[in-house]
């Protein structure tokens, strides 16, 4: 293959900002090229404010619907494992207790198959036109931070009536919010990329969330789960999320050292999905 | 700054065939190809069911240029524009692409049906690559031209589709990339609304911008290029003028005898159990000729076999002018009957034969293309040029006057010329 490498100096001229592009068949992993990212930084806000607004269109309760997913799935919660499984939770009412595990949870549970379906759902866009695909299931897990944030006034109503004050910790909050957001956006990446060439993830993916929050300590206490198995527990990022969230807003146990793990175990799993996402991203458009 | 706006060497696409058929795989599929994949190998560079829609193509387009590229139905123009537009990777080879690039290979790309026109301007602003203070500057001018601005706070889900596509398109058209690749997005709309697209076309010419455009529409292609490409199987098999480019295309890969017989290879396989045989155009003598005459009544016969019943079978035929543009499209089960007749038409080998009266074509080159299908199941089979012929006028209407008549169509029509008395009407 013959390559003529243009001089760059002749092809920029920074007066009008000529971009250069080679396009060429891509071999191996490759560059993230997360730069382009920040090119197309505006579409992403365009995006995510395409998915929040369009979330809700056409409903009767309309944003409500953020509020009430949590909050319904708290009151059946409280009455089966609450009242009458009698599930322990830490001392603090059980109500609060699991609505403080149900927001992150619905946030990561969301973005995550809001995320692998994003590129299937806009295949009409990846067939016809450029721009980074990582922006669609990106914008997916921004969107569903609106919705964490209306479900997040219930709480603060919640430790009201309950009369619970947060403790000086909830200045970590925003890191776990950060850290379930990454879970999902990493575990999006590796869906999303792989339901292009297999539709097998849609029917995966009830499933697997399902699953996922058996693992997780939603309906139950993380202190539940015996010495022994702690680090393999822990291996799930979203059970050091949920955690921490109980730590920062209710007061309950600091999170162990296992919270690197979980943390270790989100960084991996993002790092992982960027490259199999870049490995996979110049076949969609043939394959979607 | 360089001179050129887009090079392209050894350019090269290779698909899987049935890529079109099966659309995904399954991770089972995967599974036993990766089990079975050890044990052969060999097959593994060159996979058995690949075809290269797109082989040693070069070119180079000029700043400034506007260029056109014309070919048949799959003959890889728009695998190229997609790899210039950067939506698929090459298999092969490489392009450098000079400057900002808009691709508009369909307009209307992220439209939300529930989001309201002046969301969807934004939105597909920026998809198109434009910044937030770019389309808010040109908003305006965009609803104006899209004549959608009582209902721009509408969703567009409830738009009629004139309007949809009016303002896809006035959205795309206010793009101000250096290059622009466009692939038949005018063969939309309505006549006034297309012959406004061609307008903004051309003016989108005039400012020196690159531009690549891919038509069918052989007017459109001669009125805004001055050069075309014309694509072949996947290659690039001329560069000229588009004059002599436009006129290449139109005249190539058929016989010039007033028949055409397929070739065993000219059959997709997507056909079967559909096998076209010949089309053989021939006067009411039962002459095959190139040249018919305009004043006498002719047939066009269409041979092909069934290997299995096809339900819902309609065979027709395309009549196009030499300037691409359509005259007629014509179908065997047009008549309600012959369509309740043969709803399943047996496995045989048939002839539909079409009469085209006398009077009715002007002079000029015409160009046939055949169609098999079953009304939104499947095509079987479409060839757009399966056959040219010329049209001779001598005797027809109007003819003790040299001058040509425009228009496709010469009908011989009943005029009556009254004599008015007094002023008065009967």
């Amino acid at each position: 293959m013959s390559t003529t490498t243009p001089e760059p100096a002749q092809l920029t001229d920074p007066s009008r900002e000529v971009r250069t592009v080679v396009i060429k068949p891509s071999k191996g992993m490759g560059l993230l090229n997360l730069g382009d990212l920040w090119t197309y930084r505006e579409l992403i806000g365009f995006m995510t404010w395409r998915d929040v607004i369009v979330r809700y269109k056409q409903t009767f309760l309309g944003v409500a619907w953020a509020i009430l997913r949590p909050f319904l799935s708290m009151v059946v919660f409280t009455i089966f494992f609450g009242n009458l499984a009698q599930v322990p939770s830490d001392g603090i009412p059980y109500p609060i207790f699991s609505y403080t595990a149900l927001l992150p949870w619905e946030l990561f549970s969301k973005a995550l198959s809001d995320a692998s379906r994003s590129l299937v759902q806009n295949s009409n866009m990846i067939t016809k036109i450029y721009f980074p695909r990582m922006i669609l299931p990106l914008a997916s897990v921004l969107a569903g931070v609106v919705d964490f944030a209306i479900a997040f006034v219930v709480l603060i109503g919640m430790m009201f009536y309950y009369n619970i004050a947060p403790t000086s910790n909830i200045i970590f909050l925003p890191l776990f919010i950060l850290l379930a957001l990454v879970t999902s956006f990493g575990t999006g990446l590796w869906l999303s990329a792989a339901n292009v060439a297999y539709r097998d993830v849609n029917y995966v993916l009830p499933f697997l969330t399902q699953m996922w929050m058996f693992i997780t300590p939603i309906v139950y206490p993380s202190s539940m789960v015996p010495e022994q198995w702690q680090v393999i527990y822990s291996l799930n990022p979203m059970a050091g999320v949920i955690n921490g969230f109980r730590w920062a807003l209710l007061g309950t146990e600091p999170p162990a050292q296992t919270l690197w793990i979980s943390v270790g175990v989100a960084i991996i799993l993002l790092i992982s999905g960027l490259f199999y996402f870049k490995k996979m991203e110049r076949q969609f458009a043939d394959l979607v | 700054m360089a001179d050129f706006a887009i090079r392209v060497e050894d350019l090269g696409k290779r698909y899987r065939i049935g890529g079109q058929v099966v659309k995904y795989r399954t991770l089972r599929e995967s599974m036993t190809e990766a089990v079975r994949r050890p044990f052969n190998r060999s097959k593994r560079n060159e996979p058995s069911g690949a075809f290269w829609a797109l082989r040693n193509v070069s070119f180079e387009v000029k700043q400034g240029q506007v260029l056109g590229v014309i070919g048949r139905n799959g003959a890889g123009k728009s695998t190229l524009l997609k790899i210039l537009a950067r939506v698929t990777d090459p298999t092969e080879g490489t392009a450098i692409i000079n400057g900002r690039v808009g691709s508009l290979l369909e307009v209307g790309t992220g439209f939300h049906p529930e989001l309201s026109g002046r969301e969807n301007i934004f939105l597909n602003g920026a998809v198109l690559g434009m910044h937030r203070s770019e389309i808010a500057r040109k908003f305006d001018e965009i609803v104006s031209f899209a004549e959608v601005e009582q209902f721009i706070d509408t969703p567009v889900k409830r738009y009629s589709s004139g309007m949809y596509l009016r303002l896809a398109f006035a959205v795309a058209a206010h793009l101000e990339p250096e290059i622009l690749v466009v692939d038949e997005v005018l063969a939309v709309g309505d006549a006034e609304f297309q012959r406004k697209c061609l307008g903004k076309m051309g003016d989108v010419a005039r400012q020196g911008r690159t531009v690549m455009f891919v038509s069918h529409n052989m007017s459109a292609i001669l009125r805004l290029t001055e050069e075309s490409l014309v694509i072949q199987k996947g290659n690039l098999v001329l560069r000229a003028p588009s004059t002599e480019a436009v006129s290449f295309y139109l005249t190539s890969g058929f016989s010039q005898e007033g028949h055409k017989y397929w070739l065993e290879d000219e059959i997709p396989a997507e056909a079967a159990p559909f096998r076209p045989i010949a089309i053989r155009i021939q006067s009411e003598t039962g002459t095959i000729s190139e040249t018919v005459r305009s004043t006498e009544k002719n047939y066009v016969e269409f041979e092909y076999e069934l290997a299995q019943p096809i339900a819902g079978l309609r065979v027709g035929l395309y009549l196009n002018t030499s300037l691409g543009e359509v005259v007629f499209t014509t179908f065997d089960t047009d008549e309600p009957h012959k369509f309740e007749q043969l709803a399943t038409r047996p496995a045989g080998h048939y002839i539909s034969r079409c009469a085209i009266p006398g009077d009715i074509l002007n002079e000029g080159r015409y160009i046939l293309g055949v169609n098999a299908s079953a009304y939104r199941v499947k095509r079987y089979f479409q060839d757009e040029q399966a056959l040219t012929f010329s049209v001779d006028s001598t005797g027809a209407p109007g003819k003790q006057w040299p001058e040509p008549r425009l228009g496709p169509i010469r009908p011989r029509l009943d005029w009556s010329i009254e004599t008015v008395k007094n002023g008065t009407q009967r």
